[in-house]
Parts: C-alpha cells; structure tokens; sequence
C-alpha cells in the first residue's frame, strides 16, 4: 500500500510540468471559456430564443458535452495514457522504475490511477466550469435564465457517466501505449478506433456499445422512462458496463504483460 | 551467512535462442570493488540487469548477500544501488528534482539531495534541466541517484563512460572511499582495463558470456611472465646471438627484442654475451606485460 502510494505521489511529481498534466486544466478552462464567451457575446442571438432556465443549461453545457463526447474525450484519453507511459519511454527510465525496491504491481497501478486522476481532473473541471461560467455569464447578462434551474444533478450525472464511459478507452490505450514507445502506433490505432466508434454510434449499429471508443457517443444518449423527470436517467446502461468490465480486464492483462516481459 | 555480496551459481541467460550469458559463476567478496571486464557486447550490461531482476533469471542461480534474488526481489533492491548504461534520468526535471523523485520512491529525506549533488560536484547545476546536461554531467547525476539509497552494494555500468580526466579521478576516489571508509561492495563494469586496475580489488573477466578470469588484481598480474626487453645497435646479429645461447624470443619489433625472462644472473649473462659479440646494448632490463595486453591476450583466446 505504501509502495503505491509513494509511486503514485512520484507520478505527480514527476510530471508535473508536462503538458500531460497541465493539458488536464488547460482544456477544461479554455473549452468552457471559449463557449463562455461565445455565450456572452452572441447573448443577443440566444436570449431571442426565450430558452427557460433548463433549457439554457441544456444548450449551455450541450456545448462542451456534445463535442467531448464524440471527440475531444478520446483524444485527450489518448494523448493522456501515452503522455504517461511516454515519459518512462523518453527517458529511458523503465529500467530504474523496476530496480527500485517497489513491488511491480504499485509502480505499474500508480500509473494507471495516475492516469485515472488526470481524467478524473479534467472532467470535473469541466462539469465545475460550465456551472460556475453559467452563473457568472447570469450576472454579465441579467436577461438569461441560469438562476432559474439548479444543473449540479444533471452535470454531475452526466459527466459521471463520460468517465465511466471512457476508462474502456484509456485502459486499452494506455496498454498501447505500455508496450509501444513511439507515438504513432497508439494514436493511429486510437485514431481508427475513434473514428469506427463515431460511426457505429451514430448508425445505430445495436452492437456498437461493445466497442470502447463508440462509449462516451452512446453514454450521451439518455433514454428516459415516460413521465420520469429530467434528471431521472440511469447512469449504468450497458455502455458503461461495458466500458468499466473492458477497462478492468485491460487493467489486469496489462499487469501481465508487464510482469512478464523483461525491461530492456 | 554468506561472505559474497553478489554469487551467482552456473548462470545462464538466453534472448530467444541467442545465449547472453553461459554458465557464469560470479563470486564478489564484500567490501571488495570487483572489476567486471569485457570488451564490447560480452555480456556484462545483461549481467547487471540480471542482478537487478530486469531479467528474470532461472531460479537459485543468482544470489545477493546470499539471498535467491527471484524470491527476495524487493529486499534485495533495497541493498542495491546501480547506475546501468546510460543514466536514466527524467530530462524535463532539473538535477536536484531527479533526486527529489528518487527520495520520494525511495522514502527517504528529500533534503539527502544537497548532500548527494555536493558529492558529485553538481551543486552549482543542481537547478538546471538535466536534458541540457553535459554527458559527463548525466553520469555523475547517474552516480549521485544510485548512491543517494546508502547502499551496501552499488553496479555500476561503465561509470566513467564520456567523464573528463578529472571526472575519472574523481569517481575513482570516491569508489575507493566508499569500499574503504563505507564498507561498501561495488561491482565496477568497463571494456578499459586500464580503468580498472587502479582501483579494484577483485576482477572478472568475461567474453562472449563467458567467464574467463576471476580472482584478486595480484593473481591477475602473475598470470603476465616478465621478459626481458633488450635494445642494441645490430638488432638481427643480437637476435642470432641469443637464440644460439638457447634464449627464447618472446616478441620483437624494430627496436627491441624481449627474451623470456629466467633469472637476474641470466640476463646479466646475456648482456656480457652481446658486449663480447660487438654489439653496443643500449639498454637491457626485465619488463612485466601490462595488464592491457594480457587482457587482450585473455579475451582473444576465446
């Protein structure tokens, strides 16, 4: 346990000056503060809507949420699990990593929660940003109807969900991104695999939830009992069992894999 | 208990059907700073790594202070220090950060890093990027990482690899401070004999994974026969002469020829023999081979 915890606390240590931990922060703050803006600046055009209050929210937050799900999530899970792995590859510090008195498991399950944290970071970022950035836009423009619904419950569900979600794609790619030191590989398959999990989410295709990359597009889509409330929807749909049961057994073949290969 | 620090027991150590290491039986007494000599892809960086768990080794073939290292793999990392080909250090971090990083994983005092940068003169770049460091400059960065655990036993792999003059000396010293002062036990890489006749005690020397020598510097040395080394005026006439006296000749080139050496009588015998054949000695005297070339000598063979 100690083990872990010491490597976990180096992981942040070592990082964090690199653009995969700041990358975390940086993208939250400058997505929520271009839509910010965009809301601020265009209020003409969207207060001639007459949305009320949760309608607002919904076009508000739709904005971050509808891109990241498709794109920006599995770009940044990529880049992340790489970026983490890749500072091991660069350095050639895998071999001293392993010469330490640590038990292999903590070394290589720091990594993956560290990795999990940065995600964990940078979707809670999102979720706090667009609540705060929604009532700050509220005080600049009186006319708009933030104050008039309360979103945590429905951000908090939601954003819950795209972490779930998306730990199917970051267990694979950061096995990838483990065995392969170069850039190339893990991105290409990340790239293919995002692209084939757009598509088979968006037509329908009724096994697309058993492809990772296709789990964060299908997490958005929220069907509701009728009559339920607007915040009434299940967080575990199958897509998320899915993702969370591959990201697990990812997890665990990934130790294998490098319990068993020799450290060069 | 066992006297060695490191013992390994008929180690062999394949890559795929490529043998890396053949029936190695390492013994390093402890307190003893072993030499491990070899010339270029002879084995001794997968060795090292072998001794550090990178590779996994067939079980009770390696021993650390007398331990089955596959069993007791963290214990014995804990009595380790090691700096292993090219240091490995975090190049975005500055020198004194790479230290912080190893106090952390190690549980240490993070304030044992001004100690270690002041022992391997890199107080004054302590924060400075290690990337932008000078090779020589990674290698002390290297030594003071693998020293900063207080080990009882530190492998390091050519440490002296792309340091100064000064640098050398400087390692050299430290090396025999901490064996002699420290009590520690160091098991020393390099293809340079020269290197390591300064400061080892014990040396080993392997080829092809092969061990071909392993005991004290002092057996070593016997193993050279002196000769004598004889320079003249007439080199082919000196050359008849001696071999008519039944001298063996041992090497020769355009100056000198050596003879094997038997006795002090003898080689005075030899140089009245020549004075009274007419020919002028320059100068005559008993020579020992150096280490260098019997080191050649040793790994040629094979």
């Amino acid at each position: 346990m100690r083990s872990l915890y010491i490597s976990y606390f180096s992981e942040f240590y070592k990082s964090r000056k690199t653009l995969a931990f700041w990358a975390a922060i940086i993208l939250p703050i400058l997505i929520c503060g271009l839509i910010a803006f965009g809301f601020y600046s265009g209020s003409d055009k969207v207060l001639k809507y007459n949305y009320p209050g949760l309608a607002l929210w919904a076009q508000y937050s739709g904005a971050a949420l509808n891109v990241m799900g498709m794109l920006i999530l599995p770009f940044y899970v990529m880049f992340m699990a790489f970026s983490v792995n890749n500072i091991e590859h660069k350095n050639d510090t895998w071999k001293t990593l392993f010469s330490q008195p640590l038990n292999k498991f903590s070394i290589y399950a720091a990594k993956y929660l560290y990795a999990l944290t940065l995600l964990f970071i940078c979707l809670f970022l999102f979720a706090a940003l667009t609540f705060v950035t929604g009532h700050l836009i509220q005080l600049l423009v009186p006319k708009y109807t933030f104050n008039d619904y309360n979103p945590v419950l429905i951000l908090t569900k939601f954003y819950t969900k795209l972490f779930l979600a998306s730990l199917g794609i970051l267990s694979l790619q950061f096995i990838l991104s483990l065995i392969w030191s170069d850039f190339l590989k893990p991105m290409g398959i990340g790239f293919v695999g995002t692209i084939a999990g757009i598509i088979t989410a968006n037509v329908g295709w009724k096994h697309a939830y058993l492809i990772p990359y296709s789990d964060p597009t299908l997490a958005l889509r929220v069907t509701r009992a009728k009559g339920a409330k607007i915040e009434d929807f299940p967080i575990f749909t199958q897509e998320i069992w899915v993702s969370v049961i591959f990201a697990a057994v990812m997890f665990i073949i990934g130790y294998f894999i490098l319990s068993k290969r020799n450290i060069k | 208990m066992s006297n060695f620090a490191i013992e390994t027991v008929g180690l062999t150590y394949n890559f795929g059907s490529q043998t890396v290491v053949k029936d190695l039986s390492l013994q390093v007494p402890k307190g003893s700073i072993y030499g491990f000599l070899g010339p270029n892809g002879a084995g001794k960086t997968t060795t090292i790594k072998i001794l550090l768990n990178l590779l996994k080794s067939p079980a009770d073939q390696v021993f650390i202070f007398g331990k089955e290292i596959n069993a007791n793999r963290i214990a014995s990392l804990k009595r380790m220090g090691a700096l292993v080909e090219q240091p490995a250090i975090y190049g975005h971090l500055t020198g004194k950060e790479n230290l912080v990083n190893r106090c952390i994983l190690l549980g240490i005092k993070k304030s044992k890093y001004a100690e270690m940068l002041d022992i391997v003169g890199l107080t004054d770049a302590a924060n400075k990027k290690a990337g932008k460091y000078s090779l020589g400059m990674k290698q002390r960065l290297g030594i003071a990482l693998s020293l900063i655990s207080d080990p009882e036993l530190l492998l390091l792999d050519e440490p002296t690899n792309g340091l100064d003059p000064n640098g050398i000396i400087e390692i050299r010293n430290l090396m025999i401070d901490l064996t002699t002062k420290h009590g520690k036990t160091i098991l020393v890489s390099s293809h340079l004999l020269a290197e390591i006749e300064r400061t080892a005690t014990h040396v080993g020397i392997i080829n092809k994974g092969h061990l071909l020598f392993q005991g004290t510097i002092n057996e070593l040395q016997d193993l050279s026969k002196p000769s004598v080394k004889i320079e003249t005026d007439n080199q082919e006439k000196t050359i008849a002469t001696l071999v008519s006296a039944g001298a063996e000749i041992v090497q020769q080139n355009e100056q000198t020829v050596s003879v094997t050496f038997k006795t002090k009588v003898d080689m005075g015998n030899m140089n009245t023999l020549l004075v009274q054949n007419g020919i002028t000695v320059f100068s005559i005297g008993k020579e020992r081979k150096d280490l260098e070339n019997l080191f050649l000598d040793i790994t040629s063979k094979n």
